[in-house]
This record gives structure tokens, C-alpha cells and sequence, in this order.
């Protein structure tokens, strides 16, 4: 096996766990495209030694051909997910203004309400369907160029 | 026979497409998801029933190539029970969509992205090989972000975002546990690998075991890795999330009951020892601090999980027998719970406990359709929860488990105090004198102005109490099932080679 390739995998594993380690969806379906890469390269490489073609041998040796018969499967599934992620992140900026990747509602109610009862504080959260832990964030601009921009 | 195999997920992938034609005309939607969801049912229960008479795995050979290389559709008693009682509940619930007339079943996705979840359940159940098991998880991980996202909700969006980041991660590390496998083992046929793997170096046979029990472990909200269901099932509307509750995790049990019992048998066991005795406690424990009811049920989901991994851990034919039962009884008694919610919530307009109080008093009919399955989860005698869990329990006595024991019957009754919970706040109390009187004409009329939810949750606890009321036979069939499974060579005899 090619010291190069798979030094490469190990490069695109850990920039892609180190980009989906951050709160900003971007980064993280950066993170998860690199990564799937990485895991494409890795699959390449099981199908043995580079350089003799799938089909007609070099040499009279064949590749492996099961593994990049995998790897385009494995390419057309990221491709969706990849364009599902990107939809995803593209509406929660327009809810929100922002692409963080929220903690649950109900976590942070009960964190609140815990935090609450510890210091006896006698006013507790009520439980409200609408309570959010802290004040929305700004909408972006709305000046109708940006993607978040009325569609006019 | 082998050709009806690939039908069980090829009616739903044409519906799929059928449906998007029609995606103007919702009736005609609706005609088509009913009619291909019950044609794979039909398909399903003819398939088991030939696999049951003639003691032997029905194999379909895509393209008639070789397991090695080739596509290969293994269709054996396991397949076929999970097959049969999902489908059953995936029909029932889609009924109780359409009868809820609002919400989800509104949007023209609706439909195609049920049926497509219904062909990936339904191609990962039969798949022979590894890689095809990640192709069916992606499927109907697919289908199942749409329909988290449906509307694209500001609370639906932030827990869809968890949920798909989680299960991208997941399938990331199922794709390169497949390509580590083939790399050591040179194979991905689910029938080549248990004797390639036994040639392995057992520091590798552990690695790879390990990395897909993370990948499994993931999809099925074990222990340290169940965080991400909590937070994103609840904000899914009652049906979507019934049907997530039900089947969703469950095939992340059926891929580690598969890997467990024929690529790894009798390998670390004590590490799921571990996992499930910790799954059983803290899922329990979680759902008792919680103060929904979508969420005390979605965290019993994760403790329902180790009582399942607690059979496969035990090991030997009665765990594994026992384990299979539970997934059966299990997957129409939580469906129905989460319906039952997705009632409260039509009516109330919320499921927070502090809210609701004397549903009983207003629909009894109601509270007895909680009743049934809660008490059945909790494990009480006449239900089918309790002969999964008897069975459960005689399997780790027999095999010196105390630990586990204790903790069965602990959890048992945590859970039985956490649906005391439910009750004691939705269902018992005073009626509500807050509850706008329009809201609900008739006294006790719940379910008299929903008769299509009612009734449907009404039969899907129904099949609940069949599978205890079956429980002999259907408890001698999943036997025979842990036999196939823990037979070394079993299932490789069966598939062959044409």
C-alpha cells in the first residue's frame, strides 16, 4: 500500500473530526464532506496495490474491482447527504440568522430549573412551550439580496 | 419463491415513485401508500410462512452472481417476524396519519418518504452483505431526515440538524468499519465472513468488532451514545415519531443481533453486559426526570434498548430467543404509547404533564389504550412484556447473570413509576376547568369525534395484546429463530452458493 495515500486518509480524518468538533453547521458539513473523502480513500485503498486498472490487467494483474464499485455507491450517498445538509443549513439561517447547532430546549429548561432550585431562588422558569434560553438572535439584513432575503 | 424476496422493498420503492407522480392528489397518495404497504405485508407473511415450512432461508441473487461479489437477499426467520411486525405497525400508523387529517400528512412528501422509510426497513432486514446493510441504513435514514423536517419548523429544524449530523457521523464510521472489514477479510457476504474472521489475528477480530458496535451501538441509542434521541424524536409530530420510536432503533438492534451472533459469537461479552445493565439504568432514570410525555416515552425507548442487548448478552439460545421476542413485542407497544400521545396532544393541544390533568374522567376508552401498553412495557403478567422479560430473566439465571437480574427488575419497576407518572398527571386529577368547553363538545368524547386514531391505536395495542396472547407459539418460533442464529455455519449452509 502507498504510504502517501494513506497518510493522506489520516489528514482528511482529522481535519474532518477537528471541523465537526465546532457549533457552526458550515464547518460541520465541511468536517463531514472531508471526512466522507477520507472514508472513500480508505475504501479505495482495501482493493490492494495502485496502478493495474480494475478491468483490464496490467501485467496480466487485476485490481480489485469490488471496492470501487463500493466507493461510487458510497460517493452518490454523500453527494445527497452532503445537498441535505446544506438545504438544512440553509433554512435554519433563514429561521434564525445564524447556522449554530442549538442545545435542546427542554435540556436547557430543566438545566435552568435545577440551576434554580439549588440557589432556592423561588421564581422557576415555567415550564411555557415558548421559552427560549435566551433572546432570538438578530435577523440578518433584509435587504433581498441574501439567501435569507424575501424571495420577491 | 427467491423472486418475491426483493418485492418486499421494491413495492414500496414503486410507490415511491408513484407517489410523486401523483403529487397533486392526495387520495391518490394515500390509495397508494395503504395498497403497497399492504402487498409487501402479503409479500412478507407468504415468504415466513415458506421459510417456516420448509425450515430453510429464502435467497434471492440479484443478477444471479455469487454471494462474494454479487447482491444477495437473505430472507430467514429473523427477516420475516421483524418483517411481518413491521410492516403491521408501519400500515396502522399510516391510517392513523391520514385520521389525524392535519399536520404532516398535508405536505405531498408525506407519503413518498413513508414508503421510502418502509423499503429501507425492509432492505435492511433481508440484506446479506455488509455494504448493503449500510446502502438500506442510508435509505431510510434518508427518508426519515425528510420526514423529521417536513415542515421545516424552527424546533423541527434545530433537532433535525442533531439527528442528521449524528447519523452522518454514523454512517461514516459503518462505511469505514465495511472497508476495514473487506480489507482484513477480503469479503462482505454476510455468509463468507464468520469463517474469514475466525482467521483473523483476535486483536483485529476485536477492532473490527468494535468499530461496528459503534456504528450499530449509534443507530441503536445504547448507553454512552443515546444522547441525540432524546432531543430530536420528541419535536417530530405524533405519527412520524411513533413510527421512529417503534422501528428506527430497532434496526440498529437487528444489525447487532446479526454482527453479534454470526460474525462475533461469544466475543466480549462482558462489554455489552456492561452497556446494557448502564442502558436499562440510565434510560429509566432519565425518563423519570422528565416532565413530557413524548419525552419520558423517548427516553423508555433507550432503556427498552438494554433489555434488548441484555438477551444478547446473556448469549446461548434462550438470550438470543429472548431478545427477538422483545423486539417483537416491543415495536407495536411503544408505537402504540406514542400514538396514545399523539391523541392527548390532537386534544389538548400540548403534552406537558402539568398541563393535562382527568383524561380519564373524559375518555376512558382513552386511558385504557394508555393502560394496555404501559403496563405491558412495565412487564405486568397478562402482557406481552412480561413473557419477553420472564424470558429475558430465566436466560441470565440460567447463565449466572445476577447483575443483570437486578437490574431487569429494577428497571422494571422504575418503569412502572415513571408510567405512574404519566398517569398520575394526564390521566387521573379533576377535570380541567381550563379546558375551553368547544374544544371538546361531548364529555368523554375524545375519541368519538377522532374515530380513525382512536381505532387505529385501538388495533395497534390489540396486536400488542396478540403477541401475548400468542406468546406460546410465537415464543417456540423465536427459539427457532436463536437456534439459526447461534448455530455456527447455519446461516452459510443456508445461503450456499446456486
Amino acid at each position: 500500500m502507498n504510504l502517501a495515500l494513506v497518510a493522506l486518509i489520516g489528514v482528511l480524518f482529522a481535519t474532518g473530526t477537528y471541523l465537526m468538533m465546532h457549533r457552526t453547521l458550515t464547518r460541520i458539513i465541511l468536517g463531514v464532506g472531508v471526512m466522507g473523502n477520507g472514508v472513500n480513500l480508505l475504501i479505495i485503498a482495501t482493493g490492494g496495490p495502485p496502478g493495474s486498472p480494475p478491468v483490464i490487467g496490467e501485467l496480466g494483474t487485476f485490481a480489485d474491482p469490488v471496492p470501487q464499485a463500493l466507493v461510487l455507491t458510497a460517493i452518490v450517498i454523500g453527494f445527497a447527504l452532503q445537498a441535505f445538509l446544506l438545504s438544512l443549513a440553509w433554512r435554519n439561517w433563514t429561521l434564525d440568522g445564524n447556522d449554530e447547532v442549538e442545545d435542546d430546549l427542554s435540556d436547557r429548561l430543566m438545566a435552568r430549573r435545577d440551576a434554580a432550585e439549588s440557589e432556592a431562588v423561588p421564581e422557576v422558569a415555567p415550564p411555557d412551550d415558548d421559552v427560549a434560553g435566551e433572546a432570538p438572535p438578530p435577523m440578518p439584513p433584509d435587504d433581498g439580496t441574501g439567501p435569507g432575503g424575501p424571495a420577491s | 419463491m427467491s423472486r418475491l424476496v426483493p418485492l418486499t422493498f421494491a413495492l414500496p420503492l414503486l410507490g415511491v415513485a408513484l407517489s410523486l407522480i401523483a403529487v397533486r392528489h392526495r387520495r391518490v397518495q394515500r390509495i397508494i401508500n395503504l395498497a403497497c404497504l399492504t402487498a409487501s405485508l402479503a409479500v412478507s407473511v407468504v415468504l415466513l410462512v415458506a421459510v417456516e415450512r420448509d425450515d430453510h432461508a429464502v435467497v434471492a441473487r440479484i443478477g444471479g452472481w455469487t454471494s462474494d461479489i454479487g447482491i444477495t437477499y437473505v430472507f430467514d426467520r429473523l427477516s420475516g417476524l421483524l418483517l411481518v411486525i413491521a410492516f403491521t405497525t408501519m400500515l396502522i400508523v399510516l391510517v392513523f396519519a391520514v385520521g389525524q387529517g392535519a399536520g404532516d400528512e398535508r405536505s405531498p412528501s408525506y407519503h413518498p418518504s413513508y414508503l421510502a422509510l418502509a423499503a429501507g426497513i425492509a432492505a435492511a432486514f433481508s440484506s446479506g452483505d455488509l455494504f448493503h446493510l449500510f446502502v438500506a441504513f442510508e435509505v431510510l435514514l434518508m427518508a426519515s431526515y425528510v420526514l423529521l423536517t417536513l415542515h421545516g419548523e424552527e424546533g423541527q429544524v434545530r433537532s433535525g440538524t442533531t439527528y442528521v449530523i449524528i447519523n452522518s457521523v454514523e454512517s461514516l464510521l459503518l462505511l469505514s468499519a465495511v472497508g476495514l472489514v473487506y480489507a482484513a477479510t477480503g469479503t462482505l457476504s454476510l455468509a463468507d465472513l464468520p469463517a474469514a474472521l475466525a482467521e483473523l489475528d483476535p486483536g483485529l477480530r476485536t477492532g473490527l468488532q468494535l468499530l461496528l458496535l459503534l456504528a450499530f451501538g449509534l443507530k441503536a441509542a445504547v448507553f454512552p451514545l443515546f444522547f441525540w434521541l432524546p432531543d430530536s424524536y420528541p419535536t417530530a409530530p405524533s405519527p412520524v415519531s411513533a413510527v421512529f420510536a417503534g422501528l428506527l432503533t430497532k434496526v440498529g438492534v437487528y444489525a447487532l443481533i446479526r454482527t453479534q451472533t454470526l460474525l462475533f459469537p461469544d466475543q466480549h461479552r462482558l462489554l455489552l453486559v456492561v452497556v446494557a445493565a448502564l442502558t436499562m439504568l440510565i434510560g429509566v432514570l432519565g425518563a423519570i426526570a422528565q416532565g413530557d410525555v413524548k419525552r419520558i416515552l423517548s427516553f423508555h425507548i433507550v432503556s427498552q434498548i438494554g433489555y434488548m442487548v441484555m438477551g444478547l448478552a446473556v448469549g446461548g439460545v434462550a438470550g438470543v430467543a429472548a431478545t427477538v421476542f422483545y423486539l417483537i413485542h416491543h415495536i407495536p407497544t411503544k408505537t402504540s404509547l406514542f400514538l396514545v400521545e399523539g391523541i392527548i396532544e390532537d386534544s389538548e393541544g400540548t403534552g406537558t404533564l402539568d398541563r393535562l390533568s382527568g383524561l380519564a374522567r373524559r375518555s376512558g376508552p382513552l386511558a385504557l389504550l394508555f393502560a394496555v401498553p404501559a403496563l405491558s412495557l412495565a412487564g405486568l403478567p397478562p402482557f406481552s412484556g412480561f413473557v419477553g422479560k420472564l424470558g429475558l430473566i430465566t436466560a441470565a439465571v440460567d447463565r449466572g447473570q445476577w447483575v443483570l437480574v437486578g437490574v431487569a427488575l429494577l428497571v422494571s419497576l422504575l418503569t412502572l413509576v415513571s408510567m405512574a407518572k404519566i398517569w398520575l398527571g394526564a390521566f387521573w386529577g379533576r377535570v380541567d376547568g381550563a379546558t375551553p368547553p368547544d374544544r371538546d363538545p361531548t364529555t368523554g368524547g375524545i375519541l368519538r369525534t377522532r374515530p380513525t386514531m382512536g381505532s387505529a391505536t385501538a388495533l395497534l395495542v390489540g396486536v400488542s395484546l396478540a403477541v401475548a396472547i400468542a406468546a406460546g407459539p410465537l415464543f417456540a418460533l423465536c427459539q427457532r429463530t436463536a437456534e439459526d442464529l447461534t448455530t455456527p455455519g447455519r446461516y452459510a449452509e443456508q445461503v450456499g452458493e446456486p
